[in-house]
């Protein structure tokens, strides 16, 4: 199952071994493999209900996996039998190298813009407050919000608050970022910017797990691309070939509908 | 200035001749001779109703948020004693509340030898221990509920956020959930604090001197009515306006947080207007 080697020769970054995932007595994740080695763009691509965000959110914990393993930079996650965590402090760590970008962004409305980035290494991983906030501005300026560090989230468009949440995401150094659908609350007109900067955290080498309705964009940014169909892997593969070439029935209907 | 031009309005300016007109009538007319007498007494009231109301708020706050947090999204033996807790309270009167504690409690606790000897013993046998724990408990009753809903409404993306990002449940709460929701009732609490202000008076029935018990004593003894009771409404108002103060001066400074219409400030939806 674990077929994706576009970067081969180097470590996996994180790795999902035969995860499942019930809600009650509904099966919504029936057996998911990835790996995602360093530099890798996975992009989880399906309809809705197939599961993608469900396994998004299985990798950091914020849904509790009913079975499966998952390997962050090699630590596998110690689960009890039921799934939860063994242990509170290790998957507190382990979700601090893991940044997460939200579809609809989950920025903290109390706090400016600048404080949204240094939160989490001041308040998580214990950096100075003012080397945190050197560095939030560097990552403000690469998202375009330099100007508006001092501005409160309710303030700003859905695209900057998501360009934000991008900074903010950046500002634990993330093993992994995880995206949730990070355009499908914005307006179109603001897709374009918050598809830019993640175009740019692909090309220097962010190994990003991305769920995303944007086709075109996982199809020119992604590495690897999996499409799931019911909670199971249907079909995987490099871009080209999943676009150009569907072979099975679901996925070529899946991207006739959604193109 | 602006603010002075708008204090300049004619309907304005007669409301403050009227104002004016009529305390020089006060002033003149009824009787202040009392006044230097009592004065210190007035004083020394009206401190004891000022750090009865900021002790009691306090100390009621500090519990509201246990109560709030156990109701909001405690197990089962943990919100149905808080949500009891808070319907007696609430469901009783204060006045009640004080003389159980002071006559009851009161009654009760010297039949104890060890409190008796006790190094307490010297504060539990006056009156104003009783007037605290009353207070605050009542205080702590009505913001449980306040909190209660706070903590619910909380916008849950966010915590969810907290919690990505490897936020301990302390750190959650501390950095995330708590100042969300006390952000959300602010002017709810200031409200409530200014019923706790005219509250305070209830605690003169068990013998403590606060600002009404001065003027009910200036009353007994020198059989003036009105006058004392004019002034207490004036002091009254510039400790309640205080208070308005000091919390729009407080939501002011969280308001950043808050956009100008935006309703849900959280959703992009709502937010997406520059």
């Amino acid at each position: 199952m674990t077929a994706n080697r576009t970067a081969d020769g180097e470590p996996s970054a994180i790795q999902v071994i035969d995860l499942c995932k019930n809600f009650g007595s509904v099966e919504v994740l029936k057996g998911v493999s990835l790996d995602a080695r360093k530099g890798d763009v996975v992009a989880i691509i399906g309809g809705s209900g197939s599961g993608k965000s469900t396994l998004l959110r299985c990798t950091n914990f914020l849904e509790t996996p009913t079975s499966g393993k998952i390997i962050v930079d090699g630590e596998e996650v110690a689960m009890r039998a039921d799934g939860r965590p063994a242990n509170r402090r290790q998957i507190e760590r382990i979700r601090s190298r893991l940044g997460m970008v939200f579809q609809s962004f989950n920025l903290w409305t109390h706090r400016t813009l600048l404080e949204n980035v240094i939160e989490v290494p001041v308040h998580v991983l214990g950096m100075h407050r003012d080397a945190a906030t050197a560095r939030a501005f560097d990552l403000l300026d690469r998202v375009g919000l330099r100007d508006k560090a001092d501005t409160y989230p309710a303030y700003l468009s859905g695209g900057q608050q998501q360009r934000a949440a991008i900074a903010r995401a950046l500002a634990v150094d993330p093993t992994v970022m995880l995206f949730d659908e990070p355009t499908s609350a914005l307006d179109p007109e603001l897709v374009g910017d918050v598809l830019r900067v993640i175009r740019d955290l692909a090309q220097e080498g962010r190994t990003m797990l991305l769920v995303t309705h944007e086709m075109k964009f996982a199809r020119e940014v992604a590495s690897h691309v999996l499409y799931l169909s019911e909670g199971r892997i249907e079909e995987q593969g490099p871009p080209e070939q999943l676009f150009a070439n569907p072979r099975s029935e679901r996925l070529q209907q899946f991207l006739q509908t959604v193109h | 200035m602006t603010g002075l031009r708008a204090l300049l309005q004619p309907h304005r300016l007669i409301l403050m001749a009227v104002f004016a007109a009529f305390v020089i009538w006060c002033a003149y007319a009824l009787r202040w001779d009392w006044l230097p007498k009592y004065a210190p007494l007035a004083v020394e009231g009206l401190w004891t109703t000022i750090w009865l109301l900021v002790v009691t708020s306090v100390l009621g706050m500090l519990l509201a948020i246990p109560l709030g947090m156990a109701q909001a999204i405690g197990p089962w033996y943990l919100s149905a004693p808080a949500r009891a807790f808070c319907t007696i309270i609430r469901g009783t009167p204060l006045l009640l509340q004080i003389w159980l504690f002071y006559y009851g409690l009161g009654s009760l606790f010297p039949q104890f030898p060890e409190i008796r000897n006790s190094e307490l013993w010297p504060y539990l046998r006056q009156a104003w221990p009783y007037a605290v724990l009353a207070l605050t408990l009542s205080y702590a009753g009505y913001e449980g509920e306040v909190m209660r809903g706070a903590f619910a409404g909380v916008d849950k993306g966010q915590l969810e956020a907290g919690r990505a990002f490897g936020m301990s449940r302390v750190t959650v709460f501390r950095r995330i959930w708590l100042p969300l929701a006390v952000r959300n009732v602010l002017p709810t609490l200031g409200g409530e604090t200014i019923l706790q202000l005219k509250a305070t008076p209830l605690v003169a029935t068990i013998t403590v001197m606060e600002i009404y018990a001065v003027s009910s004593r200036v009353r007994a003894e020198t059989f003036i009515v009105y006058e004392p009771l004019l002034l207490l409404a004036v002091a009254y108002l510039l400790v309640a306006g205080v208070i308005t103060l000091l919390f729009s001066r407080w939501e002011r400074r969280g308001s950043g947080a808050r956009a100008p219409g935006a309703t849900t400030a959280t959703t992009g939806q709502a937010a997406t207007k520059p």
